[in-house]
């Protein structure tokens, strides 16, 4: 252990005299917490150097599930490489595959038909309240309440359902595509999916009930792990680890993509203690803040749904010529707002059909680069409800 | 630095000893034989079961209780002793009583209850019976706990082995962990880590010794039955330190360090909660505590007054600490300290510390039972069973037991306790070791204080049944009535309209719907 390096952070027992400390002699331990660990949320390892329970030092290591997704987008032409893309962020393919195919798209000059447009929101929306349902039953396991999770699952399982009888597949769907999406809704797809939004709204105010305003839980995460608006942009954090700071910036509204512009709905961001029913101990930037933003936008994402749904339009499904592109000699960075954060492709062509580069710019990985900054000098059992918090798919870190 | 050390030494070949191979012969031979008989009667199985091991855990008290009334009918010299085990019979005697009774055949009967004269032989038929009762508790238990934390999960739970509910799911574990193999760390601290088990689980058996499942059911009457409980519940936590330490691994260090802190936070308010029914009963022995409770659920020390009703509150979450169970699970957190102190346990071992946890959940259900809840009276007064003149034939004794007192009640009663620890573990999330310590020792400890002090003047100057004392006894006896009667009626109702009750689409899929 002791060849591990570790950047040298200011000491928070720096400036108590170790005498003070009493009679026993204590030392600083450090442990290795992950890559196998239920709390990690993947391959994530993070080196602990601890007094105790109190954690000094919180180093995160990353690259276990390092896959040269890049590399192999080099070698693919686009439509090969859109089922890389979901296995990247499995817990939002639908959204990563959006992401590489509106770069692609714009790169190549596609023009993507409405209706198209139309159910590849409602699917980023649906994949967006999947993915925060795993942040929020997994957030509740780091807490120790298990019962949440199950609920959580219970509901992703629908819509896993729904995603099935589109697409056939129900985690890496590529159903989202250069030029639309593979296939059209299938029949009765909006009247079953419109029978789910019932029944999933008032679950949310259920699963506040349950996990969000319990009093261990707000107590376990308030003012836990606090990120002030000007770290958050310091450290280029993005999505609702960004919003939870009290900063609004969301990219479907600042800079809407795709046909975000036509819907009415708002940027849940984190509010003080004491306002509109948020706990006391409350603070913007918290643990608790990261949490109750994401059970927010499910709620936001309910309402794009519901809105698509109305203005679904006829037409086809997918633009005429998809396959076979020829990429021009120029490059493109595009950010899609990934249930995580910004995702951004950065895609160069050479005049082929493949790419000579592509680049991806992960939120997770940016995000969790902030733990050390807001693991030392917090409890070990903080470091969970930390990690938990900021929400991390270590397939997208790594890539 | 020294080489790199392996964390288990590799083996080269398995090694089934005889041991492990007449273990899978039985376990084999046990499912050739009853597989077929469960699979096809699986109710009725279940049933008997269920009777059997009462019957058969219990037959022994039966035999002594009606060779005592029979000496107690024949007016011989003998007095009954209130321990069951503790006094020695002369068979002579036995003989006169039970002739004396007009028990026919009773010379070949004092024959066969010979061996019984002998302290020792009967020792060991009730420890046996106690062992064999200890065994079953876990089991049910961790079955129960596991279908209904699949119900407050909106899923099923166990469902297969056994056919019924899979209610011999909790037996297939155990003899999938009796037959794993046994690992022990290469760094660990071999003696250490090979006894720690052992003193986790020993103790928590040993608190059942001198635990009363009625007025003489009880296998060793202790004056201060009490406080060996509490001693032997104290030793357990030694042994889940130790188990820590000795596993030689970082994540065990923690959680053996924080059962240390927890124990020494909830251990005084404990003891002070517990402190509130000795003083106000007069006396450290469990049956004699047991016994002033005998006039209705009125006369239950928890509603006695609002002091001993803030005690049985405190000591039923110190106990929840006492039992490392949620919100209090800190030692074994799985999602910060993967399992805490039984990390590098496997098999027999690792369901040893289970066996520990689970019975001393019973024994800390029971002490508050007794303690606070009745013990094992039920709710209606005896007072109403001597007015109703049922004399002392066997089926008054069996009316009497089952409506009024015996050990039916007092396990009922700790069931339903246990039930509420598996329904908090399922609800709620675990709090932090700095909470756990300021909660016992800045919240908990002062309220004690104060508690005990306000319970020490009221004893003092509040006349017992006089108008005071009534009203505040009837008060809080009216909202421990309603609070169990509105528990059940919520719980039937959530029960019949399961359905309704989850929405639109959760009918196609909640289990069980």
């Amino acid at each position: 252990m002791s060849e591990i390096a570790l950047e040298t952070r200011p000491d928070p027992l720096a400036g108590t005299d170790k005498s003070e400390q009493g009679d026993v002699r204590t030392e600083e331990m450090l442990v290795n917490m992950g890559p196998q660990h239920p709390a990690t949320h993947g391959v994530l390892r993070i080196v602990l150097r601890t007094d105790g329970e109190l954690v000094l030092e919180a180093v995160p290591h990353i690259g276990y599930l390092h896959r040269c997704a890049e590399k192999i987008g080099e070698n693919l032409a686009p439509y090969q490489y859109i089922p890389y893309t979901d296995r990247m962020d499995y817990l939002a393919g639908m959204n990563n595959n959006q992401a590489f195919a509106i770069a692609i798209e714009r790169l190549a000059g596609v023009e993507v038909p409405l209706r198209a447009q139309y159910i590849r929101v409602m699917f980023a929306e649906l994949n967006r309240i999947a993915s925060h349902l795993v942040a929020f039953g997994t957030y509740g396991l780091d807490m120790g309440a298990f019962t949440p999770f199950l609920y959580a699952f219970r509901e992703r399982e629908m819509i896993l359902d729904l995603f099935e009888s589109a697409c056939g597949a129900r985690l890496t769907y590529s159903y989202i595509t250069i030029g639309g999406v593979t296939d059209d809704l299938p029949d009765r797809f909006l009247e079953v999916l419109d029978e789910f939004m019932d029944y999933f709204e008032p679950k949310i105010d259920e699963y506040n009930q349950l996990l969000s305003f319990n009093q261990i839980f707000v107590k376990r995460t308030a003012d836990v792990g606090v990120i002030s608006a000007e770290d958050a942009v310091r450290w280029a954090l993005t999505g609702p680890v960004l919003r939870a700071s009290g900063v609004n910036w969301d990219l479907r509204k600042s800079t809407p993509y795709e046909i975000y512009d036509r819907f009415d709905f708002d940027i849940p961001i984190g509010l003080p203690g004491g306002s509109e029913g948020v706990p006391r101990a409350v603070v913007v930037g918290d643990s608790w803040n990261r949490h109750i933003v994401k059970v927010w936008e499910m709620r936001q994402s309910c309402r794009i749904i519901r809105q698509a749904m109305e203005q679904m339009p006829e037409g086809p499904h997918i633009a005429a010529k998809t396959k076979n592109l020829k990429l021009p000699d120029d490059e493109i960075y595009i950010e899609i707002e990934n249930p995580r954060g910004q995702l951004g492709f950065y895609v160069r062509g050479d005049g082929t059909q493949i790419p000579s580069r592509v680049k991806v710019r992960g939120p997770s990985f940016c995000n969790i680069s902030v733990l050390n900054h807001i693991g030392s000098g917090c409890l070990l059992a903080d470091i969970p409800a930390i990690v938990g918090s900021i929400d991390i798919v270590m397939g997208e870190c790594d890539r | 630095m020294t080489q790199l050390s392996v964390p288990w030494r590799p083996r080269a070949k398995q090694q089934h000893g005889p041991m492990a191979a007449l273990v899978a012969g039985f376990a084999k031979a046990l499912y050739a034989t009853f597989a077929p008989l469960v699979r096809a009667f699986p109710g009725p199985l279940l049933i008997g079961a269920i009777v059997t091991v009462i019957v058969g855990v219990w037959a022994n008290y039966l035999v002594f209780e009606f060779v005592d009334t029979a000496l107690v009918a024949a007016d011989t010299n003998v007095v009954a002793e209130t321990g069951l085990f503790g006094g020695l019979l002369a068979i002579t005697e036995v003989r006169a009583g039970l002739i004396a009774a007009g028990v026919p055949g009773a010379g070949t009967l004092c024959y066969l209850l010979y061996p019984l004269q002998y302290g020792l032989v009967r020792d060991v038929i009730g420890a046996g019976g106690l062992l064999g009762f200890i065994s079953v508790i876990p089991l049910y238990v961790i079955w129960w706990e596991r279908k209904v934390a699949g119900r407050i999960q909106s899923r099923t739970g166990p469902m297969r082995v056994g056919g019924w509910h899979g209610w011999s799911q909790s037996m297939a574990d155990g003899i999938k962990l009796i037959c794993k193999e046994d690992l022990c760390p290469a760094d660990a601290d071999r003696p250490l880590f090979k006894l720690a088990p052992y003193l986790a689980f020993v103790p928590a058996i040993l608190a059942f010794f001198a635990l009363p499942f009625g007025t003489y059911w009880v296998f060793r009457e202790v004056d201060v039955a009490l406080v060996f409980i509490l001693a032997m519940l104290g030793i357990e936590v030694l042994g889940v330190i130790l188990a820590g330490w000795a596993s030689n691994n970082k994540w065990s260090v923690y959680g053996a360090m924080r059962e240390a802190c927890q124990m020494v936070s909830y251990e005084i308010p404990m003891g002070m909660a517990l402190l509130i029914p000795i003083m106000a009963v007069g006396t450290l022995s469990l049956t004699e505590l047991g016994d002033t409770q005998s006039g209705g659920w009125t006369s239950w020390i928890v509603f006695r007054n609002p002091f001993t009703f803030v005690a049985a509150i405190a000591y039923y979450i110190a106990s929840l600490a006492n039992c490392k169970r949620a919100p209090f699970d800190l030692p074994e957190s799985e999602s910060e300290l993967v399992a805490g102190f039984h990390t590098e346990y496997s098999g027999f071992r690792w369901s040893l510390f289970f066996f520990g946890e689970y019975a001393a959940m019973f024994v800390v259900s029971g002490l508050c039972v007794i303690l606070f809840f009745g013990a094992w009276y039920s709710p209606l007064p005896m007072s109403l069973a001597e007015s109703w003149g049922l004399g002392d034939s066997l089926i008054a004794r069996a009316i009497k037991g089952l409506l009024f007192a015996g050990p039916l009640w007092f396990v009922g009663k700790c069931v339903f306790l246990l039930y509420v620890q598996i329904w908090i573990r399922w609800t709620l999330p675990r709090i932090r070791i700095d909470q756990v310590l300021y909660a016992c020792i800045q919240v908990l400890l002062p309220l004690m204080m104060v508690v005990l002090m306000g319970h020490t003047l009221y004893e003092l100057f509040v006349p017992t049944h006089g108008l005071v004392w009534s009203i505040f006894n009837i008060i809080l006896s009216l909202i421990g009535a309603v609070a169990v009667l509105g528990m059940i009626f919520i719980a039937t109702y959530g029960f019949w309209n399961r359905v309704g009750l989850v929405g639109s689409l959760g009918v196609e899929t909640l289990p069980g719907s």
